[in-house]
């Protein structure tokens, strides 16, 4: 346990850089996840078509192939902007892929009466979706896409593998340092992992709470 | 496709759409050519990064080797988290709280760690701890295990869920006990209707096995690495790598979709069958 209460300082910058890692993918992935389920369900062909190539392509690569065309691809090409940046647009462009179709589930969980009385009141496809179907979808999206920003957390130890310094680095730093003491140092920041992810479920459940309505 | 957010067009709104299809379109060439630009600009398009995909035939050999590595990892671990999988769900659902108890702390611990701590248990932990040096492989597969084994755990319980309960009820009222229920009359039922949810986990497994590149056990990924260093075509070796896991993936969940929509049609009357997918969910 020495090992871990005499370097308290290591362990918190490095999950500060996590919490600070999974605040900006989770903005990102919601914008870029939210264009992309409209794209999807919007009446232009060819934005439909991209939106779906889109989710097929980034669902079906793994995370540690969409870190390395960021961190390795994008210098090739003379794109350099640091490792944490890298980490958040590949963290980003990954969840984005699963918000999107988290987002359109919820898009078609909205009662289709909603719809039919916006149009029958001459609402156009962008109000519809925006005024009248979009509010409620994300309402019954707020469950799949906290466990979505739960798996984006466990996903930045990723990151660990590509230079960035966050939890995991902290406590592999640790256990180079500290052999005798691996078992100890994995459980504690296995178990910081585990209370960010509570934390972050117990937001949602009251985001959850603060937005419901009685249907 | 057609939905409710819109109506069947209109001559005027079909004028709309094809502008917007246009302007949609025109939005999206800009894009790939500024990509690609970039690209040539950055000798990309270089024939010498492309002349070894077919004139070095120990390219496509040891891109075969690497894809059988990772296949292998992924079926010891699937074959691992299954059997694990099957032990944790039966625990959680027992009726005694010695093994309840225990079982949703051990679903809850392994679903809500990062998999990678998992490994490094293995892979950094074995070695240090207890003296004992596990080759990446088993590192990976172990660690794959313990949280596939809990998800699964997961996945079986909501299958058992989805049956009606007069399965439960008849198995009991003929006199079989709680375990003879369990086994011959639930498993086996709740094993076909999980079916599709098992195998898109297995896309996520297959595609989590891209973490034994962080160990150093060569397959896909890591072997896409090496050879890129000797060839200097890291970008087109990655797109191959990419590729690969891309058509094995799409190919899995097509069977995924394809199965759903068969039981759906063939399970006894009263099944929840969407009820598992949904319980489970894709969360990458």
């Amino acid at each position: 346990m020495d090992a871990v209460f005499q370097n308290l300082d290591l362990i918190r910058q490095g999950f500060t850089t996590t919490i600070t890692l999974t605040l900006l993918s989770a903005m990102g992935a919601l914008v870029l996840g939210t264009l992309i389920a409209a794209m999807r369900v919007s009446p232009v062909p060819p934005l439909r078509w991209t939106g779906g190539f889109y989710v097929q392509v980034v669902r079906n690569t793994p995370l540690t192939v969409v870190f390395f065309f960021f961190v390795f691809g994008l210098p090739e090409v003379g794109i350099v902007v640091g490792f944490y940046p890298f980490a958040v647009m590949a963290l980003t462009v990954y969840t984005a892929s699963f918000v999107a179709e988290a987002v359109r589930s919820g898009i078609n969980s909205v009662p289709v009466g909603q719809a039919e009385a916006s149009r029958s009141v001459g609402m156009t496809f962008t109000q519809t979706l925006g005024v009248i179907v979009l509010p409620q979808a994300l309402r019954s999206v707020i469950p799949p896409l906290a466990s979505v920003f739960i798996a984006l957390l466990k996903n930045t130890s990723i990151a660990f593998a590509f230079g960035v310094f966050e939890g995991t680095s902290a406590s592999n730093v640790l256990i180079n340092r500290f052999g005798s003491q691996v078992l100890q140092i994995l459980l504690i920041t296995a178990l910081v992992y585990l209370a960010l992810a509570l934390l972050m479920s117990a937001a949602f459940g009251w985001l959850e709470r603060a937005v419901a309505i009685t249907r | 496709m057609t939905s409710v957010l819109y109506d069947v067009a209109g001559p005027r709104t079909r004028q709309r759409i094809l502008v917007w299809s246009l302007v949609g379109s025109a939005v999206i060439v800009a894009l790939l050519v500024v990509a690609a630009l970039r690209l040539a600009d950055n000798g990309q398009f270089e024939a010498d990064k492309y002349t070894p995909f077919f004139e070095e035939p120990a390219l496509w050999r040891g891109i075969a080797r690497a894809l059988r590595a990772t296949l292998q990892a992924a079926a010891y671990a699937l074959v691992l988290a299954t059997i694990l999988g099957v032990l944790l769900a039966v625990g959680r659902m027992s009726h005694s709280q010695w093994l309840r108890l225990p079982s949703i702390g051990v679903i809850e611990f392994f679903r809500g760690v990062p998999l990678l701590l998992l490994i490094f248990f293995f892979f950094l932990g074995f070695p240090l701890a207890f003296g004992v040096n596990l080759p990446a492989l088993w590192a990976l597969v172990f660690g794959l295990t313990l949280y596939n084994g809990a998800v699964i755990a997961e996945i079986i319980r909501a299958g058992v869920h989805a049956l009606p309960l007069g399965q439960t009820e008849a198995a009991l009222a003929i006199g079989l006990t709680r375990g003879q229920t369990m086994r011959s009359v639930l498993l086996p039922q709740a094993f076909r209707i999980m079916l599709p949810a098992l195998i898109s986990q297995l896309v996520v497994l297959l595609k989590d096995t891209s973490l034994g590149f962080v160990i150093g056990y060569v397959e896909l990924l890591r072997y896409g690495q090496r050879a890129a260093e000797q060839l200097d075509n890291r970008i087109q070796l990655t797109v191959v790598v990419a590729a690969i896991y891309i058509v094995i993936n799409l190919s899995l969940s097509r069977l995924a979709t394809w199965i759903e929509s068969r039981q759906r049609r063939v399970a006894a009357p009263g099944t929840h069958v969407e009820e598992v997918t949904e319980a489970v969910g894709r969360q990458g």
